[in-house]
C-alpha cells in the first residue's frame, strides 16, 4: 500500500481543524481523499458532480456505516461502505454508477487509518466499477463520535425491462441463494468480542453488482432480489413475504453454511438464518428460469455455491416455513430486536 | 461440529419418531425441564413428527423466565447508578423489569455491558479499579461452578470492586413442586442432561420412587431428545419408574466431583423465589458466609426494591405444564416478544416465544 502522504510528524492524528473548512480542511482532501478516488468527476471539485444522464430509470440508495471495529477479517468499513450501496443498487437490478461519500470523524482519529480506509474505497469501488463523484468532510469532538463514520449514497441506471421489487414475488418461484451464509456477522463478532475461533472466520463483503448483471443476461424476468445484510436471510425472507402477501417454504439442509460458522453460532447460541451477510443474495425467478440463472450465477467466484433452497408459495401468505434438517417444519419469523447470545 | 451432526441426522431421528409410534399405545404427558430442550424441540420441529397422543409440556428450566421481576428491578436499580459497570450475559438484558429492562438503562447512559464469561467480568473489574463492576449470575446448576468461580478468582485477587447479583436455581425442588401438586399432568420427565453433568444423577433416584415417575436423562441435540422421549414411553408403557440416562456421552452418575465441591464452598443452598411459581424452598444458592462480601444485593441495598406481576399472565400454568403457551388469552396479541408480559416471552428459551418463533400462530 501507498504510504499516507501527510507527513505523520505534522499531523499523526485528525484535528478539530481538519474539519474548519480552512487550510487544513484543503489538505485532508486532496492528500487522502482526492489522492484516492480521483476521476474527471470529482477532480472538477465543485459542490456537486454534474452528469449526464441518458432517458431511462435512475436507482438511488443511501446508507450509513458505523461498524466497529473499522478493520475486520475480511474488510473494513470502506469496502463496506462501498459495497453496501452498490449492492442496494444492484438489488433494485441497476448498473451502479457514482457514489458520494461522506465522513464523519472524531478529532483525534490516526491519520494513517483514515488514509487506509481511503485506500481500501478505492480499491472497492474499483473492483465494483463505480466512480466516488462526490463527499463530505466533517470532524467532531473527540468523545462526540465513535473514531469514523461513513455515509455513501450511490445512483445506477436500470435497463429497459427489468422489474425487480419484493412484491414481484409470484407462487411457484423458486428462491436461489447465492452462497455460504453469516459469515461476516461472525467475522464482525470473533473480533468485537475477542473470541478466538480454530480457523480465522472471513467476512464476505463482495460487490454483487457483477453478478446480478449475468443474472439479468440469463433471465430479465428475475421477479425480486435482495442482500441480506442485517438480520440476515430469516429477515430478507420476512419482509418479502409480508410484501407479496405469500407464504415461502425453504429447506434447512439446503441452506449452505460453513462448518466453522456453523460451531461458532452453536457456542454463541446464534441462529445463522438471522445473522448479517455483505456478499450474499437472494433471488426468486420463475421455476423455468431457475437453471439458466443459477449456471449464470455460479460462474461467477461470489456464487460458486449458489443453490435452490425454497420456493414460494400461497399457503401460509406472510408466513417464512422451514423444513428442518430432521425431518420437522417450523416457522422462520422475524427477529425483535437484536440476537442475543444464550445464557446455556 | 462434527460430534454434533451424528446427532442431527434425519435417517436416526426418522427411525426414533417410528420407534415412538410404534412404541406409545396411550396418551402420555412427558417434560422436559430445560429451556434449551424446548427450544432445540421447536427449533427443529419435533413434535411435527411424534404421535399426537403424546404431549410434550415445557418445563421451568429457563433461567432468564424464572429470575423474579424484583430481580430484574433490583439489577435495573443497581445498573443505573454512575459508579457501576453492570455486566451480564446477553439474553438477561432485554428481560423487562417493572417498568426498564437493563438494555433501556444503557441507552440513557448506564455502563451495561454483555460478557460471555463471568470471568470476563472479573477481569474488568481489575481494569477499572474505580468503579464497581456486577455481575448478574442467572442461571441453574449449569452456570453455577462458573459463577462460583469467578467469586472464588475475586476474593483470591483481593477485589473490593466486584460483586454477584445472584438468582441461581436449581432443578430438583422444581421438579418435585410439579410432581406434588394434586392435578399435575406430568408423567414422565426428560431430566436436563447439562444440569446433571455438574450435579450426577443421584438426586433423581428418589423423586422417580416417591412419586412412581421415569426420569430420563436427555441431551440437547434433536437425535438425544427424541432417543429420551422413547426411553421414556418405554417406561411408562411397561409400568417402570427409573432414572435412565440417554446422555451418558456427558453424564457420569457422580457427576462432576470439582465443580461440586466448589459450588460447596462458594454457595448455600436458600429458599428461592421463582417468577411465575413463587418460592420453593432448598431451591436457590446464596453467596455462603465466607463470600457474603461479593453479594451485591447487600452491597448497593436493593433489598426493598419488589415488583407485581401482570394479571393476564399465566407464565405459572406455563412452567408447570398446566397450560401451553397458546392457551393463554394474552399470547400473541397483548403478549409478544416486543411487548412481553410475562418471562417466558421474553428470552428465546422460554417456552412461549419459541412457540411464538417457531410454531404455526395459525
Amino acid at each position: 500500500m501507498i504510504s499516507c502522504p501527510i507527513p505523520f510528524t505534522d499531523y499523526p492524528n485528525v484535528l478539530l481543524a481538519h474539519g474548519g473548512g480552512g487550510r487544513l480542511s484543503q489538505q485532508l482532501i486532496q492528500k487522502i481523499f482526492a489522492a484516492q478516488f480521483h476521476n474527471a468527476l470529482l477532480d472538477v471539485m465543485h459542490d456537486g458532480a454534474v452528469f449526464a444522464v441518458e432517458g431511462g430509470r435512475m436507482a438511488f440508495t443511501t446508507d450509513s456505516y458505523v461498524v466497529s471495529p473499522r478493520f475486520f477479517p475480511g474488510g473494513d468499513i470502506g469496502a463496506l461502505a462501498v459495497y453496501g450501496t452498490v449492492n442496494d443498487l444492484a438489488m433494485c437490478g441497476a448498473v451502479p454508477r457514482y457514489l458520494s461519500a461522506g465522513f464523519i470523524i472524531e478529532e483525534g482519529l490516526p491519520m494513517e487509518e483514515l488514509w487506509r480506509v481511503a485506500v481500501s474505497m478505492r480499491e472497492a469501488a474499483d473492483r465494483a466499477g463505480v466512480s466516488i463523484v462526490t463527499g463530505d468532510t466533517k470532524v467532531v469532538d473527540r468523545g462526540k463520535g465513535d473514531g469514523l463514520f461513513i455515509n455513501t449514497a450511490g445512483v445506477g441506471t436500470i435497463a429497459p425491462g427489468v422489474d425487480i421489487a419484493p412484491a414481484n414475488a409470484r407462487p411457484g418461484d423458486r428462491i436461489i441463494l447465492s452462497g455460504a451464509i453469516a459469515e461476516h456477522g461472525i467475522a464482525i463478532l470473533s473480533v468485537r468480542e475477542g473470541l478466538a475461533f480454530e480457523t480465522e472466520i472471513l467476512s464476505d463483503a463482495a460487490p454483487l453488482n457483477h453478478l446480478v448483471q449475468s443474472m439479468l443476461a440469463a433471465a430479465t424476468s428475475i421477479h425480486v432480489l435482495r442482500d441480506p445484510t442485517r438480520g440476515g436471510v430469516a429477515s430478507a425472507l420476512n419482509e418479502i413475504a409480508s410484501s407479496a402477501k405469500l407464504g415461502i417454504e425453504i429447506d434447512e439442509t439446503r441452506i449452505p453454511v460453513r462448518d466453522d460458522v456453523r460451531g461458532a453460532c452453536e457456542i454463541l447460541g446464534l441462529d445463522p438464518l438471522y445473522i448479517a451477510n455483505e456478499g450474499k443474495l437472494l433471488a426468486f425467478v420463475r421455476e423455468e428460469d431457475a437453471p439458466a440463472v443459477l449456471a449464470a450465477m455460479r460462474a461467477h467466484d461470489a456464487a460458486r455455491d449458489a443453490r435452490v433452497i425454497g420456493a414460494v408459495v400461497s399457503e401460509h401468505p406472510g408466513l417464512v416455513v422451514m423444513n428442518t434438517a430432521i425431518g420437522g417444519k417450523r416457522i422462520v419469523d422475524m427477529l425483535s430486536g437484536e440476537q442475543l447470545p444464550r445464557i446455556c | 461440529m462434527k460430534h454434533v451432526d451424528e446427532y442431527r441426522g434425519a435417517d436416526a431421528a426418522r427411525a426414533l419418531a417410528r420407534e415412538i409410534h410404534r412404541t406409545a399405545t396411550r396418551p402420555w404427558t412427558i417434560m422436559e425441564i430445560c429451556g434449551g430442550q424446548t427450544h432445540a424441540i421447536v427449533r427443529h420441529g419435533l413434535e411435527d413428527m411424534l404421535p399426537s397422543t403424546l404431549r410434550l409440556v415445557h418445563g421451568p428450566g429457563c433461567p432468564v423466565c424464572v429470575t423474579p421481576l424484583e430481580t430484574i428491578d433490583r439489577a435495573v436499580a443497581i445498573a443505573q447508578q454512575p459508579t457501576v459497570i453492570f455486566t451480564s450475559f446477553g439474553d438477561m438484558l432485554r428481560v423487562p423489569g417493572s417498568t426498564d429492562d437493563l438494555l433501556a438503562v444503557k441507552s440513557r447512559g448506564g455502563d451495561v455491558r454483555m460478557v460471555y464469561s463471568p470471568l470476563d467480568a472479573v477481569a474488568i473489574a481489575r481494569q477499572n479499579p474505580d468503579r464497581q463492576v456486577v455481575f448478574f449470575a442467572v442461571g441453574f446448576e449449569t452456570t453455577a461452578p462458573p459463577n462460583a468461580m469467578a467469586a472464588k478468582e475475586a476474593k483470591r485477587l483481593g477485589l473490593r470492586n466486584f460483586s454477584l447479583l445472584c438468582s441461581q436455581v436449581l432443578v430438583p425442588p422444581a421438579m418435585e413442586v410439579i410432581l406434588s401438586a394434586p392435578d399435575t399432568l406430568v408423567q414422565g420427565f426428560l431430566a436436563a442432561g447439562h444440569v446433571c453433568t455438574v450435579m450426577g444423577t443421584s438426586e433423581y433416584f428418589p423423586l422417580a420412587k416417591r412419586y412412581r415417575v421415569p426420569i430420563v436423562v436427555t441431551g440437547f441435540e434433536p437425535v438425544d431428545i427424541l432417543q429420551g422421549i422413547l426411553m421414556t414411553v418405554r417406561q411408562l408403557e411397561e409400568g417402570r419408574a427409573e432414572v435412565e440416562n440417554q446422555y451418558a456421552r456427558a453424564v457420569r452418575p457422580e457427576g462432576n466431583a470439582h465443580a461440586k465441591a466448589l459450588l460447596a464452598e462458594v454457595f448455600e443452598v436458600c429458599d428461592k423465589a421463582w417468577r411465575g411459581i413463587g418460592v420453593i424452598p432448598h431451591s436457590g444458592y446464596r453467596l455462603s458466609e465466607a463470600y457474603a462480601d461479593f453479594d451485591a444485593e447487600k452491597r448497593f441495598d436493593v433489598h426493598t426494591v419488589t415488583a407485581d406481576e401482570s394479571p393476564l399472565c399465566i407464565a405459572g400454568a406455563v412452567l408447570q405444564g398446566w397450560k401451553k403457551p397458546a392457551d393463554c388469552t394474552a399470547f400473541g396479541t397483548q403478549c409478544t416478544p416486543e411487548h412481553p408480559l410475562g418471562a417466558p416471552m421474553v428470552s428465546s428459551e422460554g417456552s412461549c416465544a419459541a412457540y411464538y418463533r417457531y410454531r404455526f400462530r395459525a
